[in-house]
């Protein structure tokens, strides 16, 4: 069930120039959060009127509180990157739907790329619980933005690319070997559009069932505003609740 | 206790707080957040005949203390609300009303008509405002002449309460407004979105695919109040006020210039409890002041 609740942010930790971790807590217990969720974040800043969508990273049900990656690309996000721990923060959450869960058997690959690697935390986890083994594909700029290498690396078998090659096979995530190696069934995908809209390619070609997951624009996250669209096989359809997660073969890519 | 409630032609809402049309979905959107049969009323998604595919991404873009929006009457029209929304949408203990729209007065007349074959919806918004779609819409409210063939045209055949929803985007407000009265609204609500435009300059672009869209938030609110109080004072059939509200104050502001009812809208996309909150202080306002009745308030400001 979606709420309105004010959380407090437990840490704020630099990953890289402009990307920041944030752990926000809740004194309740958390509802259940889905992998490729997103929360709303209100940003406390006279200039900034909307909320910010940003996906959930990872979840402690335990320590009730979880975490997003925020990389500062506007004044909005400017704002987040400056919160303290102990301080108050707005949030309407659980947002969007999910990634799928696979068939049984199926071998998935997880990529992200950039920031866009958020949401492939929680979700790889979930996949090894689900009793599946992930491997990873991150793709950076170089080797100084490349963030979340260790957690990922305790989850499952992790390939990075850099466009410099300063960290693994230079280039983009889609000139990676591992991609059309045929060990694939499934590919979940998070990163800029171009990237995603190459992975997506990539797999159309080799016959990879593909997920990815779409940031849009977004008025209020929950469906009411109808601003947040993408252009479907069924029409114009709302990223914040039919989304964000899309198979490809929804999408007119 | 305070009695919040007030009337439209006989119809009677419990409490002046009701939800703006294309900021509250069909109302399930908001019910993990809110009571929704608290609300007054809830003016759902504008519909039309046919479904309407709105106008494509990008469709909003944020501006200094409000948005455009551009989303163009996205809806899945009236077969599909027949069937698969107004089931459910009943069953809300308020009034859901529809806001009704059209590109042509036989495409108003003929929803219209379908309407009145819904009884659990008892009354319409036409929406003679939308500045986001190409024919129909604000086309009608911006001329004297159509608003009134328009509002006529569909008056004959409507047996629901009709409201009408003006655009600001006129230079004499109150002419539209005594046009609507005189052709027999049972309300009036304004203002709809004030037209508008942003350009992205990283991108050296307009920031909406349709180039101009609606402004609504805050930003609209004291263009919203003065239509309103003007309105207010040269017709006797209820103005229901809106724009930009985001607090009981502003809402308030509203009903001391003059408003009989008030719809939150662009806010709930911010906060999605807004509403209730809103309902909650308009109450406490008055019963701190000692009023034990909304109604004596309503035009205070022109005492």
């Amino acid at each position: 069930m979606k709420r309105l609740e004010i959380l407090k942010v437990l840490e704020n930790k630099r990953l890289n120039e402009d990307t920041y971790l944030i752990v926000l807590g809740s004194k309740q217990q958390l509802p259940k959060m889905l992998p490729g969720q997103f929360v709303q974040i209100k940003v406390e800043n006279k200039n900034i009127f909307l909320r910010r969508p940003i996906s959930i990273h990872d979840v402690d049900y335990a320590g009730n509180n979880f975490s997003m990656l925020v990389q500062v690309v506007g004044e909005g996000t400017r704002s987040m990157s400056q919160l303290s721990p102990g301080s108050a923060v707005d949030v309407v959450f659980p947002l969007g739907n999910s990634f799928s869960i696979p068939l049984t058997g199926e071998k998935p690959l997880l990529i992200g790329g950039g920031v866009g690697i958020a949401p492939l935390k929680f979700l790889a986890k979930q996949l090894v619980n689900n009793g599946f083994k992930p491997d990873i594909l991150l793709g950076f700029r170089e080797v100084k933005r490349v963030i979340c290498y260790e957690e990922f690396i305790e989850i499952g078998k992790v390939f990075v690319t850099t466009e410099d090659g300063s960290l693994g096979i230079k280039g983009y995530v889609t000139e990676h070997p591992v991609l059309v190696s045929g060990e694939y069934d499934r590919v979940f995908c998070c990163g800029p559009e171009a990237m995603m809209r190459a992975v997506a390619s990539k797999c159309k070609e080799n016959g990879i069932k593909c997920e990815v997951s779409l940031e849009n624009l977004m008025g209020c996250g929950i469906g009411a505003c109808l601003c947040c669209v993408v252009d479907t096989v069924n029409g114009n359809t709302c990223t914040c609740t039919d989304g964000p997660v899309f198979n490809i073969d929804q999408l007119k890519w | 206790m305070v009695n919040l409630s007030f009337s439209i032609g006989g119809l009677a809402f419990k409490n002046p707080i009701l939800t703006a049309s294309g900021t509250f979905g069909y109302g399930g959107e908001f019910d993990d957040f809110i009571d929704v049969s608290k609300l007054g009323g809830i003016i759902v998604k504008g519909t039309s005949l046919e479904p309407r595919e709105g106008n494509p991404y990008p469709r909003m873009a944020e501006t200094p203390s409000g948005m455009l929006n551009a989303v163009g009457l996205q809806n899945k029209g009236i077969d599909y609300f027949e069937s698969e929304i107004y089931p459910n949408v009943v069953k809300y203990d308020t009034n859901v009303i529809i806001n009704v729209n059209g590109s042509t007065i036989d495409d108003y007349v003929a929803l219209t008509e379908r309407i009145n074959l819904l009884e659990g919806i008892p009354a319409i918004e036409l929406n003679i405002s939308c500045p986001n779609v190409k024919k129909g819409g604000m086309v009608f409210g911006i001329n004297p002449d159509s608003a009134r063939d328009v509002v006529r045209a569909v008056r004959k055949v409507c047996k629901k309460k009709m409201i009408v929803k003006l655009s600001p985007n006129v230079t004499d407000i109150v002419a539209f407004a005594k046009i609507v009265e005189e052709e027999g609204a049972d309300a009036i609500s304004l203002i709809n979105t004030l037209l508008g435009m942003a350009v992205d300059v990283k991108r050296m672009k307009p920031s909406l695919s349709t180039i101009t869209g609606g402004l609504s938030g805050p930003a609209i609110k004291p263009v919203a109040v003065r239509m309103v109080w003007q309105v207010a004072k040269a017709v006797k059939i209820p103005v229901i006020g809106l724009g930009g509200i985001t607090c009981a104050n502003d809402a308030l502001e509203f009903f001391l210039a003059g408003a009989s009812a008030v719809q939150i809208g662009t806010y709930s996309f911010i906060d999605p409890t807004i509403s209730i909150t809103i309902l909650e202080g308009v109450n406490n306002y008055l019963e701190s002041k000692g009023f034990t009745d909304i109604k004596d308030i309503i035009g205070y400001i022109n005492r």
